[in-house]
């Protein structure tokens, strides 16, 4: 089962080009949704007035580099930003997973690779995927970790988590009944294809952009600190610790 | 604040409640909230932003006035170092007793007062005001 290509298998139902087409137009919604969302939002705009408001104090190309070196080392690569372990871990998994599971789909679409190595990478993405998403989910969300609320309780902000988990969980199952051979795989394939439209297609609705968003925003945020601007935040403070009460006692009697 | 059903961002929930203590602004480890100072200390067109520093137990202030003028203040905002006072779920749980008593919660252990809370006994008293 995890060696198998699932997509190699469509060959009798569907023509490969028409997947790979698919995959192309996937591609193209999601450049199209984060341009309309950028441009809906104001995201550049407000990066770009940012910008040009921490200019005034300048840092050289080689500093720039090395605040994009340690933007995409801490901040994206290792999703520096979250102060909760358990967010980290799980977000790790979910952006790792997804990765693994984009990449592997478009080689093994594209290619039609009977190497075992890219349904093996598939089969762990979206393992990583569900195990980070599912925990997310029903554990750590503040809707329910904080706020008490049931984890059944569904709402516009939760668009791209359900349909990333809902496109996932359908493409597992579907492999899976591919390779038992089970009459239900056809319908799976065709609710899996739903919910991977849904997932690219909602891009201008749903949370997906933060992908492009959050690197730009640490960016920002990182020369902001550099140049001294530091969107107006205090810098540290100089004086050493001193715990105990400063007063003395008074000397006027 | 409660979480945006839309964006899932914190949000006020009730604005008109809020009295701008800033301990949310003070409290959030991103620096994301942003609230607007008191008019009687920065008049419109300012920006007052804040940084908790627990390890230096300092708290400073920036405000930056929309004529460019700019002030700091750092004050020190503890006696004993971050972390080290036990919280109240580290207590045990009032035994019921307790509510029958004058002393509030964990008194008058939690006030380290040997002996217990210093009180005027009735033969204490002059006979005849009372």
């Amino acid at each position: 089962m995890f060696t198998h290509n699932p997509f190699a298998a469509l060959g009798d139902l569907l023509p490969p080009v028409v997947m790979q087409v698919y995959i192309v137009i996937m591609i193209v919604l999601v450049a199209a949704g984060t341009v309309f969302d950028i441009v809906h939002k104001g995201s550049a705009r407000y990066f770009l007035n940012n910008w040009r408001k921490t200019k005034s104090k300048h840092v050289d190309g080689g500093e720039l580099v090395s605040i994009a070196v340690k933007t995409a080392v801490v901040d994206v690569l290792a999703s520096g930003e979250f102060c909760n372990a358990r967010r980290r871990i799980a977000h790790l998994l979910t952006m790792y997973g997804f990765l693994l599971y984009v990449i592997s789909t478009a080689v093994m679409v594209f290619s039609y690779s009977t190497a075992s190595i890219w349904p093996q990478l598939w089969w762990l993405g979206g393992l990583m995927i569900l195990v980070g998403g599912y925990w997310f989910w029903f554990f750590i969300r503040a809707d329910v970790a904080a706020e008490g609320n049931s984890p059944f309780r569904v709402m516009h902000a939760d668009l791209f988590i359900l349909s990333l988990l809902g496109s996932v969980t359908l493409g597992l199952i579907w492999a899976f009944l591919q390779t038992s051979a089970s009459s239900g795989a056809s319908a799976f394939f065709g609710l899996y294809v739903i919910a991977t439209t849904l997932l690219f297609a909602s891009v201008p609705w749903s949370k997906f952009a933060h992908m492009f968003f959050k690197p730009a925003a640490a960016f920002e945020k990182r020369v902001s600190y550099a140049n001294g601007t530091r969107s107006n935040l205090p810098g540290p403070a100089d004086k050493p610790e001193q715990f105990g009460s400063a007063r003395t006692a008074p000397r006027h009697y | 604040m409660h979480i945006d059903k839309t964006h899932r961002r914190a949000y006020n929930i009730e604005p008109n409640m809020c009295w701008e203590c800033y301990s949310c602004v003070k409290a959030c480890p991103q620096n994301a909230i942003d609230v607007r100072g008191y008019a009687d200390f920065a008049p419109l067109g300012h920006s007052v932003r804040v940084l908790r520093e627990e390890a230096k137990a300092t708290i400073s202030w920036r405000l930056k006035f929309r004529d460019g003028r700019e002030k700091n203040f750092v004050s020190p905002i503890r006696t004993t170092p971050w972390g080290s006072i036990k919280g109240p779920a580290e207590y045990d749980a009032p035994r019921p007793e307790d509510f029958a008593k004058q002393e509030l919660a964990h008194e008058p252990e939690a006030l380290k007062i040997s002996g217990g809370l210093p009180a005027l006994r009735p033969e204490q008293l002059k006979q005849g005001l009372v």
